[in-house]
């Protein structure tokens, strides 16, 4: 993904520019990454990486074949350019179907919980209705991976608590930066990462692919209008500060004024409701 | 002709009304649900069309009740054990169900993990646009009846409106604390009807094996007084102080993301982009110099009251009320003096005059 520090906007189509822009390995997605390079390594799985962008993206996928993957492909094509996040989604699952054609059947995606510059959360949930995987969002732990019943046992945290689930594979599952610590490249993985060509497929790779669905034509939100907001300026009262009784008795009269404490029920008139 | 813009009709009139999903767990609904309501009644009205809500779980017949009050004009009610904790694919079975039959033109979800999870399998199976996390909703009239779903991007440093104008229904996140509930009335009525359940235990892979309710987590999108503090604190102790001052006015401690990251406290309590936004009724911002990141989080409080030494700062660009000194000093004899007239229950302006403001 493009670093969104520097993020710019086409002003013809309000969708994102993100040639030109340095590319980062999204924080979230490094988090996916070094759970399934541990997984791998409990378990000798192959770990694929993809990425849909433009072909600076590259750069990023060699930061993940040099942390340990096996091979990364980027998905690029003018075509593509404009999605939101159905057709991204719709893009990457055609992309897991082409892996799986290419080094066999893929058990576990894994996503980041959203990225920094959409910040929807919602490129993992699509992907995995598209192919039809169980869905795991917010995973903060994989408790177990047992690839002989073929089940994953998950935590995951929400706002008002945190949660056990146990499903089946194969699993899309979005990672929370408390998942791990994502670990440093070695020196051999650095060189090898320096090396490596990623795998680059464009609209020809894909024969099936519907046209329609792809790039801005295939996403249904459009950008209409963007503004930088105005901030929200009220004007301030000033209550004497300097002496701090004075600012006391003038704060609580400001509360009694607006009759804030009857309507918070801290006195007489507790019952009378906005 | 030159440059035809090429504008293609689209007949939506077998879509209408708007529909709230009702996020709720163990039978309490979230506030951001009754909040979602009270926006929906507002997008409705403007549409002249009705407002929907569903709730889907366990035990959870009351909460039909509840949406009817809250402004919900009728309410499907799917309740099932299997439906007792919220699971991707029976969840979004169900709501898939219910939009194709009841054919809303606009959805809208809290932008909770849950919601997010729902709304993204939902929107992708129909297929539709889903509009994240937005924090401003508003509709043109006929004929276009187009949701105009704003939100927050680039670290809230920019706006974006955004549309979705050849698909129906028109989906949306909505970030909790920023919509108001309307008032409860529990004189509304409403039509409540039923929704089978297609998809027994047996059919449904995840299982939950258990659920830990954060206990130490401050309800902050629910409170109505925060304290919050910041990096003018100086460090942990003096959290104490603003703990006494909301103990005295029943509400709970906020702080800044520089108070959170310095440890002197959880990051439960942070205000913010990336902390909590709330809407409480009362908002005290101390020792908080007002940056845009915490501000987009707290602006919408009924009242602020901003103190710190510095004239200048930021906050008092939101403040309502400010006290130019030193937090030590001032907060202390705040408490003092709010427990002082708590106690002589002083009389309201209101008791004298016309009751209400
Ligand atoms: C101002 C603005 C607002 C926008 N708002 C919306 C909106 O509300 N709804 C909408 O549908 N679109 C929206 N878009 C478009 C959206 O930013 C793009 O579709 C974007 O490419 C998807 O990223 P995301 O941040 O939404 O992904 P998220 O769903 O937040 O990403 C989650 C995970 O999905 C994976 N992922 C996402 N994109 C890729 C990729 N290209 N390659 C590989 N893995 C990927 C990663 O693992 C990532 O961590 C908006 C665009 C702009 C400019
Ligand atoms: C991506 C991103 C996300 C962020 N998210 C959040 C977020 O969710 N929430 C958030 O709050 N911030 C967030 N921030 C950080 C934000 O930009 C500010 O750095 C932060 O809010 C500053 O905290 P502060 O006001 O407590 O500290 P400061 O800016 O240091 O302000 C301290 C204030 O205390 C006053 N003061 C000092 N001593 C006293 C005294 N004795 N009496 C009275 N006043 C005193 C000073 O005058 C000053 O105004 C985010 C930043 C980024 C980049």
């Amino acid at each position: 993904m493009p670093d969104s520090r520097e993020i710019r906007i086409d002003p013809a189509t309000n969708t994102l520019i993100r040639q030109g822009v340095p590319s980062i390995v999204n924080f979230y997605d490094l988090h996916g990454l070094e759970e399934a390079l541990r997984i791998k390594e409990e378990t000798g799985a192959r770990v694929t990486v993809v990425t849909m962008g433009p072909p600076p993206a590259e750069k990023s996928l060699k930061t993940c074949i040099a942390l340990g993957a096996d091979e990364a492909v980027l998905v690029t094509d003018r075509g593509f350019a404009g999605a939101d996040t159905l057709a991204t989604s719709y893009v990457l699952a055609k992309t897991i179907q082409k892996v799986e054609q290419e080094w066999g059947k893929v058990d576990m995606v894994f996503c980041g919980k959203q990225t920094l510059d959409g910040d929807t959360g919602q490129v993992g949930p699509g992907i995995a209705c598209r192919l039809d995987l169980e869905q795991l969002t917010y995973v903060s732990e994989v408790k177990q991976v047992d690839p002989i019943r073929r089940t994953v046992r998950v935590g995951r945290k929400l706002e008002d608590g945190a949660e056990t689930v146990e499903t089946r594979m194969p699993v899309l599952l979005t990672a929370l930066k408390e998942l791990n610590r994502v670990r440093r490249a070695s020196l051999p993985g650095v060189i090898r990462g320096h090396r490596y060509k990623p795998i680059v497929w464009t609209t020809a790779d894909f024969p099936d692919l519907d046209r329609s669905q792809i790039g801005l034509k295939g996403s249904p939100t459009i950008v209409a209008k963007t503004w930088v907001p105005e901030a929200k300026k009220v004007t301030c009262q000033w209550l004497s500060g300097e002496n701090a009784q004075a600012a006391a008795a003038g704060a609580c009269d400001a509360l009694w004024d607006n009759n804030l404490p009857a309507r918070l029920g801290w006195i007489r008139g507790g019952a009378v409701h906005d | 002709m030159t440059d035809a813009v090429q504008v293609q009709e689209y007949d939506w009139s077998g879509y209408r009304g708007v529909l709230i999903y009702v996020e709720q767990r163990e039978g309490r609904a979230k506030p951001v649900s009754w909040q979602l309501l009270g926006q929906g009644r507002r997008l409705a009205d403007k549409l002249h069309t009705h407002l929907m809500a569903v709730v889907i779980g366990g035990q959870i017949e009351h909460l039909a009740k509840d949406a009817v009050a809250y402004g919900a004009d009728r309410v499907y009610i799917c309740e099932a054990p299997e439906l007792r904790d919220y699971r991707t694919r029976p969840y979004s079975r169900l709501m898939m169900q219910l939009i194709e039959e009841v054919k809303p033109e606009i959805v809208l979800f809290g932008a909770t993990a849950t919601g997010r999870d729902l709304a993204g399998a939902i929107a992708t199976h129909l297929p539709t646009g889903l509009t994240a996390d937005t924090t401003e909703l508003d509709v043109e009239p006929d004929p276009s009846r187009l949701l105009l779903a704003s939100r927050p991007a680039f670290s809230e440093k920019m706006m974006a409106t955004i549309l979705c104008k050849q698909y129906r229904p028109q989906m949306a996140t909505a970030r909790a604390g920023v919509f108001e509930a309307l008032p409860r009335d529990n004189q509304r009525s409403g039509e409540v009807l039923r929704l089978e359940s297609r998809m027994g235990e047996d059919d449904i892979a995840a299982k939950v094996l258990d659920f830990v309710r954060d206990q130490t987590s401050v309800n902050l999108e629910e409170a109505e007084v925060i304290v919050a503090g910041g990096r003018g604190l100086g460090g942990p102790d003096a959290f104490r102080l603003l703990e006494e001052l909301a103990e005295a006015m029943g509400g709970v401690v906020g702080a800044s993301r520089a108070a959170v990251d310095a440890g002197w406290i959880g990051h439960e309590h942070q205000v913010g982009q990336t902390g909590y936004t709330v809407r409480p009724k009362l908002y005290f911002a101390i020792g908080i110099s007002g940056a845009v990141q915490h501000t987009v989080g707290m602006s919408n409080a009924e009242l602020i009251i901003a103190i710190n030494k510095d004239k200048e700062a930021p906050i008092f660009q939101f403040a309502h009320y400010g006290i130019v000194g030193d937090l030590f000093q001032i907060v202390p004899a705040l408490t003092e003096e709010v427990k002082r007239r708590k106690l002589a229950g002083e009389p309201l302006a209101s008791e004298e005059g016309e009751v209400g403001a």
